[in-house]
C-alpha cells in the first residue's frame, strides 16, 4: 500500500481487533493512554525484568511513544514531544512486545528482530513525523510522571493522545511502509 | 584592542541558542514549502505538510522546533584585537548556553560521562565551542543546536588518495543511504574534504550551516555538491523516509589541504529541523 488514504480513528489501548484492522501505510488518529519511554528508561525496565521485579507501569495491551518532550510552559501539559529514532530501543523492543506490548510510536526503521516480534505477538508500530514536535504536542491532552524522574526527559509518562496523528509502518502481519525498507 | 564584556557575549549566546531553536531559518521553511507543493508521493506530502504546519504551531505556542533542541555547538571566530573583559570566555558561553536552555524550556539533553555516568547535567552543558583567532576587532558567533537523531547518522571516511572525486561522491551518497528514514528527511548534508581526521568533521559540520542554495566558490567543488544531491534524491527516501521526490534539502561542501597520504572525508548529517544562528560582536 502506497497511498495515504482518510485516517482511520484508533482508540488505546490497542484491542487485538484493532492490532488486526491494521496494515502497513495506513494513516491513523489515536486517541487514549500512551506511556513515553525511550533510551535509560528502556534499559532500566528490561534490568528490572533480569531482576525479576515488577515494572512501574502495565505492559499488555499498552502503547509506548519514544518520545522526550521538551519542558512544558505553563499552562500546558507538556513541550515539544515528536519521536526519537526507534532503532535505538531495538535491542529491548521484543522483550516488551513478549509481555504483551501492543504499540510503539517512533520514527525510521526497525531491525528484522522487531518485526519478526510484530508478526509473532500481533503488535504494531506506528510512525510519527520526525521534527512535527510543536504540531504533535497539540494532540497530547494530558501528561503525568510515573516513573524515573531522575531521568528527565526520559522519565516514564503516562499520556492522554487525541487525534494524535500516526503512519502504520509496520503491521501484525509483517509488513512494513515504505516497502522498499523490508 | 577593543574590550566586549563576557556579560555581553553570555547574552548573544543565550539569543542565539532561543533564536536558533524557535524560528526556523527563511530559506529552510521556503524549501520545505517548495518540497511540500512539488511532492507527487501523497504520503511524503502529508508529512511536508506537519513539518511546514509545525513552524506555526511552534511560534504561536511558545515551543521548540523540535523537542531535541540538540547539543549547543557555536563557532567562534575572535579577532585578534578583541579583549574579554568580565569573566572567562568558555564561562560566559556555557552561562548564556544554560540560560538559553533552563530559561527558555529547551530539553537538556546532555549526559555528564558518555559510557560510566550517564547523569543530566541539567543545563545542557557543556556547549562544543570551537573558536578560532582571525584578523580583526570584531566576534562573529555561529550557533548550532545539533539534533543527534541526524548526527548520529554522520560518517567519517579515511579514503586514499587513489578514491578520487568519484569516491567521495560514493561516500557521501552512500551515508544518506545508510541513514534512511532516521535522521529526519529532508535532510541537509556538510561535507568536509580533506584537511586531517578532525578538520574534516568540523568543516562538515560548519558546512551544515550554509544558506541553501549556496554553492562552493570551486566550480569543481559546486558540481560535486550539485551530484550529489541529485542522486540522494534519487534515492527516493522522502520526506520522514516515506518514500518521495525531496530526500535533501542541499548539500554543502567545505574542502582543505590535506596529506599526500590522505583524502578524508566527513560527512555530517542535519535534518531539515537545521537550526542555527548567528551574529557578529
Ligand atoms: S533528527 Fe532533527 S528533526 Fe529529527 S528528532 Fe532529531 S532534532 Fe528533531
Amino acid at each position: 500500500m502506497n497511498t495515504i488514504g482518510v485516517p482511520i480513528d484508533i482508540r488505546l489501548p490497542l484491542t487485538d481487533e484493532a492490532v488486526a484492522s491494521l496494515r502497513a501505510g495506513m494513516t491513523v488518529r489515536l486517541t487514549g493512554p500512551c506511556y513515553t519511554a525511550r533510551d535509560a528508561a528502556h534499559k532500566r525496565l528490561v534490568e528490572m525484568l533480569d531482576r525479576g521485579e515488577e515494572l512501574p507501569l502495565p505492559l499488555r495491551g499498552q502503547c509506548i511513544y519514544y518520545v522526550g518532550p521538551s519542558p512544558a510552559p505553563e499552562g500546558k501539559p507538556i513541550g515539544a514531544a515528536g519521536p526519537t529514532s526507534s532503532y535505538r530501543m531495538d535491542a529491548y523492543a521484543p522483550r516488551l512486545l513478549a509481555l504483551g506490548l501492543k504499540g510503539m510510536i517512533g520514527k525510521g526503521a526497525r531491525t528484522r528482530p522487531v518485526l519478526d516480534a510484530l508478526r509473532r505477538e500481533k503488535a504494531v508500530y506506528f510512525g510519527a513525523v520526525g521534527g512535527a514536535a510543536a504540531l504533535l504536542a497539540r494532540h497530547i491532552t494530558a501528561s503525568g510522571l510515573i516513573a524515573f524522574p531522575d531521568l528527565q526527559s526520559e522519565a516514564i509518562r503516562l499520556l492522554t493522545l487525541e487525534g494524535f496523528p500516526a503512519v502504520v509502518l509496520a503491521d501484525s502481519y509483517g509488513n512494513v511502509f515504505p516497502e522498499a525498507q523490508a | 584592542m577593543r574590550e566586549i564584556s563576557c556579560a555581553a557575549l553570555q547574552a548573544a549566546v543565550t539569543e542565539l541558542f532561543l533564536k536558533a531553536n524557535r524560528e526556523i531559518a527563511p530559506d529552510i521553511r521556503q524549501a520545505m514549502e517548495a518540497a511540500r507543493d512539488a511532492e507527487t508521493s501523497p504520503a511524503a506530502r502529508y508529512a511536508l505538510e506537519q513539518l511546514v504546519d509545525n513552524y506555526d504551531c511552534a511560534r504561536e505556542d511558545g515551543l521548540p522546533i523540535c523537542q531535541d533542541t540538540g547539543m549547543a555547538v557555536l563557532f567562534a571566530e575572535v579577532g585578534q584585537e578583541v579583549h574579554f573583559t568580565g569573566g572567562q570566555f568558555t564561562d560566559a558561553v556555557n552561562a548564556g548556553v544554560r540560560e538559553a536552555y533552563v530559561r527558555g524550556l529547551l530539553r537538556k539533553s546532555v549526559v555528564a560521562d558518555p559510557l560510566f555516568d550517564r547523569r543530566n547535567t541539567l543545563d545542557n552543558c557543556p556547549a562544543i565551542i570551537h573558536a578560532s583567532i582571525v584578523p580583526g576587532d570584531r566576534v562573529r558567533l555561529l550557533a548550532i543546536a545539533k539534533g543527534f537523531g541526524s548526527e548520529n547518522m554522520s560518517r567519517v571516511g579515511m579514503l586514499t588518495p587513489s578514491a578520487g572525486e568519484q569516491g567521495v561522491f560514493i561516500y557521501i551518497v552512500e551515508t544518506a543511504r545508510l541513514a534512511g528514514p532516521n535522521p529526519c528527511p529532508p535532510i541537509v548534508v556538510g561535507v568536509g574534504i580533506g584537511g586531517d581526521f578532525e578538520q574534516a568533521a568540523l568543516m562538515a559540520k560548519h558546512a551544515t550551516a550554509r544558506p541553501l542554495g549556496q554553492r562552493h566558490p570551486d566550480p569543481r567543488y559546486a558540481d560535486l555538491e550539485n551530484r550529489a544531491l541529485d542522486a540522494i534524491n534519487a534515492l527516493g527516501i522522502g520526506a520522514a523516509g516515506y518514500g518521495g521526490l525531496t530526500t535533501v534539502l542541499n548539500v554543502a561542501i567545505e574542502s582543505a589541504p590535506t596529506h599526500i597520504a590522505g583524502l578524508p572525508v566527513a560527512v555530517n548529517i542535519c535534518c531539515h529541523a537545521s537550526r542555527h544562528a548567528e551574529t557578529t560582536l
